[in-house]
């Protein structure tokens, strides 16, 4: 059962995160540079309310998180689980290309 | 490679994985039902599997055990639906407890495997997983398929490259 290993409840609230064309961006920027909530709202044609949702998301699959500085809070990348939601896409057809060419080696030890 | 084509479809939660092989079907069909045989290929390299029960007959079960690098183990099963040999069975595959009992907390998948003879000679092996849970593996497989997100995906390899 190695293909649902990666179905973990943790797992899967970095997919639901990922799942969502701004959420990815945001991603994207904050790992960049982190950004203020507001200056993310900036960014896009939504509501700061709407933004700042995204990014409760984001923070709840521990893709990110928030940082008080001043009177703003400051959103960053976690560079570490991004790359794990990243492998975890590979690892999905990676289980079956890696059990297709061990059966190939096994077919080519036949006399 | 001899895996020639790998489908993913959203709507049905499936991933199709369709492989060649020079060798007759009957042959392909017995890495499935040598349970010596199974147990070389289905683990992943770092998690080898062991069989510890193998009846591959409608209503059978087959059970393995895979250990991983620092001797972790991984149980799981097959509860065996259809089976018409050499050409095709149906199982559901899932998580064991440590009892080697399905653990009815964890997902499922069901598995369609199908071995054609090829035109002069050979196997056509395609195997059809169904995904139980529409969350995360769905979320998987539109991560794959969408190609915002595999540009999203490849701008974020960048952004990884420059920070290690």
């Amino acid at each position: 059962m190695v293909v649902d290993e990666l179905t973990t409840p943790e797992t899967d609230r970095i997919f639901h995160a990922l799942a969502d064309a701004t959420r990815r961006d945001i991603v994207r920027r904050v790992l960049v540079q982190a950004h203020s909530v507001s200056a993310l709202a900036r960014e896009y044609p939504m509501s700061f309310a709407a933004v700042q949702k995204h990014v409760a998301v984001l923070e709840e699959a521990g893709l990110v998180s928030k940082q008080r500085q001043g009177r703003e809070s400051l959103v960053r990348g976690d560079v570490d689980r991004v790359r794990e939601a990243r492998s975890a896409l590979d690892a999905l057809e990676l289980v079956w290309r890696e059990r297709v060419a061990q059966m190939d080696l096994i077919l080519a030890e036949d006399p | 490679m001899p895996i020639t084509r790998v489908d993913k479809d959203l709507d049905a939660h499936t991933m199709t994985v369709v492989a060649e092989y020079d060798a007759p079907v009957e042959r392909v069909w017995q890495l499935y039902a040598d349970p010596r045989q199974l147990e070389r290929f289905w683990g992943p390299p770092s998690w080898p599997a062991t069989v510890t029960d193998h009846d591959l007959r409608p209503g059978g079960r087959v059970a393995y055990v895979m250990t991983g690098p620092d001797g972790e183990k991984s149980a799981g099963y097959w509860d065996v639906l259809e089976v018409d040999a050499p050409h095709r069975f149906v199982v559901v595959d899932g998580f064991a407890d440590d009892a080697g009992q399905p653990n009815p907390n964890m997902p499922t998948t069901r598995m369609e495997l199908e071995l054609t003879e090829r035109a002069g000679g050979g196997t056509t092996m395609t195997v059809l997983s169904t995904f139980a849970s529409t969350a995360a593996m769905a979320q998987l497989l539109e991560m794959g398929m969408e190609e915002g997100m595999r540009e999203a995906m490849g701008q974020i390899d960048g952004v990884l490259a420059e920070a290690t």
